[in-house]
């Protein structure tokens, strides 16, 4: 029962280590700068990496802008609460607000073009979950979150809040449409 | 064995005893402090495991059972009770156990030990009084603007100081130990890890108070506002480090099993002491993956928290993970289980509860908890998963296969040891930890595969059930929580299991013979000197099987690591 006595020799820091050990140490150091190498390797040539462009917002200086926006290019409007549907043009700046509990507005973008999604949170941490591509992002209030999205397939997708937001938090789903 | 050097009876008329099955001395005020703390522990498993029943009905999505406001108390009283008061009671038990038992020496201070307890017990009670109460259903994070009554934090406040007080009594006791000469040399590995969780632990609490004070003060309306970015930045640093404290225990637990079911001794007391040591130094970073899909932090912050400095705490786990197994085939093949590479893997003694919950925590917590961990700890590969269902099914896989499991194979070993009485039903305890174990290990795989496709953690109702713009999962994932349901079941029934042989031990378990009590304590032996291990094995290495097994983890991590990114290539673009 040595683990749980003292060790034997007074100095087991000059303990020899095993060949076991030494191999198995040298092989699990390669793997992790192999892990390292990757996060670093695709920020310089990976497509998808989350934008790190944040500004201290405000509710208000936040809706203000995304109003305007949709005011600019709606095209329609769905659903009995009449959420608009808007059709931004390529490269301009989309606004997306996330409250108790709903998205706002319906976004409608184009295949292949790109975008500067801007997110924050009205009230509460909320998560911008996008199906059924998969993109996970955390919606933090009074952080304007900045991220170019390039849409790579059409069809209707639902962002899903996946950060609990209280009591309707399953409700809480919103709309986006590619074309 | 060396010479009975005896000590000093007069500090504060205390005894101590010799277990005569195990041949470990107890001292009298640390062992009833070890046997409370336990006990409290095991209480609230059983509290957090009856709120496990609701949490995984409501989520199995056919049975759908709570209404949405007592899913979402009970999911918040579950993730506290098992996450920090079953945990931490435990390890507390723990500490005492590694310095007053393992050094044979008093406790420091047990008065304030006691203090220690009640604080945390108090603590325990008020949070837990302030979720049943209905209003503070914010989840263990409560992150900020989202508010729970005052006494949840008060409740939590308690706590963490009741169980910093009983940290810095375990260090107490170290100093007691060398001054009053009750071991020689170093101390034991185990005691190291010990040490290893206790820092770690002092850290994670300091990080609590940070956080949790201010946000105390907001609640009652002192404060007006906590920033909600750097809540989070700082209510990781002790959400995610908590978890470290048990990673740190529960693999001193499993250098001791491995000492105490085959008198293994570490391959090399230098490789795992570094390896602690990297913990100490790197493990807390990896609260940092909670924050990879925040905004506002930089690029250089993410990579350098999350991989460069993180991998260092991976590369620790890593070498756990093979000198701990490998410490067992030496100490195997020296008994003359040497044929084949898994010889001594086939001999070992399944049949012994402390051993098997060992042994599945520590390939369940590498293949599951670990390669998951690591996967979700990447940058970029944290888009695919955060807030998903997977999370929960990574740290179900760590917390869960790992440090439970654990822990309910050392209370078998403390049982007759601590608790002085027979295990009632022996062969339902067998069976325990495979029941418990092997339904968790399909119970993560399943969450994660679920999560994979994005189900949501923390959600009421994947139907969507009222929500104008309802999306539809893919069938698939119904189908998965489906399995996610029927396996917590199974798992909560081997959690059931482990709480009624326990507490049946403890009432009506035969009372075995405690051992004379004496005035004095026996100091600590050194350990034997032991033939050199490179004598056994084979191909030059000792533990030959184990290398096999670890090759065979690491082609499953470089797989799963690297479909994960090809997954990640298909999504949209972002930048």
């Amino acid at each position: 029962m040595t683990a749980i006595l003292p060790p034997a020799e007074r100095l087991w820091w000059k303990h020899p280590l095993d060949r076991v050990e030494g191999t198995w140490i040298a092989i699990a150091f390669v793997w992790c700068m192999v892990m390292f190498f990757m996060m670093v390797y695709w920020h310089a040539y990976g497509k998808q990496n989350l934008s790190t462009e944040t500004y201290k917002t405000s509710p208000d200086k936040f809706a203000a802008k995304a109003e305007a926006f949709a005011a600019k290019y709606t095209v329609r409007t769905e659903t009995e609460q009449k959420i608009p549907v808007v059709a931004p043009p390529p490269d301009s700046d989309v606004y997306l607000i996330a409250r108790l509990w709903s998205w706002w507005p319906i976004l409608e973008l184009e295949k292949g073009k790109t975008y500067k999604l801007h997110l924050t949170a009205m009230d509460y941490n909320h998560g911008f979950s996008l199906q059924p591509s998969n993109i996970n992002i955390q919606v933090v209030p009074g952080y304007e979150h900045v991220i170019k999205v390039t849409p790579n397939q059409s069809g209707t997708y639902s962002i899903v809040c996946n950060e609990y937001c209280g009591i309707n938090h399953h409700q809480m789903v919103g709309r986006l449409y590619v074309k | 064995m060396s010479a009975t050097l005896p000590l000093s009876g007069s500090f504060g008329g205390t005894t101590y005893r010799t277990c005569p099955r195990t041949g470990l001395q107890f001292e009298a005020q640390a062992e009833r402090l070890m046997i409370v703390n336990a006990v409290v522990a095991v209480v609230a498993l059983l509290v957090g495991g009856l709120l496990a029943i609701g949490v995984v009905l409501t989520r199995w999505p056919a049975v759908h059972w709570l209404a949405p406001d007592t899913f979402y108390m009970v999911l918040t009283a579950h993730g506290i009770d098992m996450l920090i008061f079953w945990i931490i009671f435990f390890e507390v038990a723990v500490l005492y156990f590694c310095s007053s038992t393992l050094l044979r020496c008093r406790i420091a201070t047990p008065k304030i030990a006691w203090l220690a307890f009640a604080l945390m017990l108090i603590g325990a009670v008020v949070n837990n009084v302030a979720v049943f109460q209905g209003g503070s259903s914010v989840m263990m994070t409560s992150y900020v603007p989202m508010m729970a009554a005052p006494s949840f934090y008060v409740g939590l406040i308690l706590f963490a100081v009741g169980a910093l007080i009983a940290c810095f009594v375990f260090f107490g006791t170290l100093v007691v130990a060398k001054r009053e000469k009750t071991y020689e040399g170093s101390v034991p590995l185990v005691t190291f890890g010990a040490i290893t969780a206790a820092i770690i632990a002092v850290f994670t609490i300091t990080s609590g108070a940070i956080i949790l004070i201010p946000t105390f003060l907001m609640s009652i309306g002192l404060v007006k506002e906590v920033d909600p970015l750097i809540y989070r930045t700082i209510w990781w640093a002790f959400g995610h480090s908590s978890q470290q404290i048990n990673v740190a225990a529960h693999i001193s637990i499993w250098y001791a099993v491995a000492a105490i079911a085959f008198g293994a001794k570490p391959m090399s007391e230098r490789v795992s002491r570094g390896a602690f040591l990297l913990y100490i130094l790197f493990l807390q970073l990896a609260s940092a993956h909670h924050l990879l899909a925040d905004p506002g932090m930089s690029t250089g912050w993410k990579v350098v928290n999350t991989s460069y400095f993180m991998y260092f705490a991976v590369l620790a786990s890593m070498i756990h993970g093979l000198t701990i197994p490998g410490a067992m085939e030496v100490a195997q093949r020296q008994k003359g289980y040497t044929r084949g590479l898994f010889e001594w893997l086939r001999k070992a003694p399944w049949g012994n509860p402390v051993f098997s919950s060992v042994a599945l925590s520590l390939v369940g917590f590498g293949f599951l908890g670990g390669i998951s961990g690591v996967m979700m700890g990447t940058e970029q590969l944290n888009m695919l998963i955060h807030n998903t269902i997977y999370v929960p099914g990574h740290f179900h896989a760590t917390v869960v296969i790992g440090t439970t499991l654990t822990f309910m194979g050392m209370t078998y070993f403390l049982i007759p040891a601590l608790f002085k009485r027979e295990m009632i039903w022996p062969q339902l305890a067998r069976l325990q930890p495979y029941l418990f174990g092997l339904s968790m290990y399909f119970f993560t795989l399943v969450m994660m595969g679920a999560g994979t496709l994005g189900v949501s953690r923390r959600h009421w109702d994947m139907a969507f059930q009222g929500a104008a713009q309802a999306y539809e999962w893919p069938g698939a994932a119904y189908l998965m929580m489906g399995l996610v349901g029927i396996s917590g079941v199974a798992a909560i029934a081997g959690g059931g299991l482990y709480i009624a042989i326990t507490v049946g031990s403890l009432l009506w378990g035969r009372k075995l013979d405690a051992g004379k009590p004496s005035a004095v304590g026996t100091p600590v032996p050194r350990a034997a000197p032991s033939v050199a291990v490179q004598t056994y094995g084979s191909a030059g290495f000792a533990a030959p099987g184990t290398f096999m097994l670890a090759m065979l983890f690491l082609v499953a991590f470089v797989l799963y690591y690297f479909i994960n990114w090809k997954y990640l290539g298909q999504l949209w673009g972002l930048s």
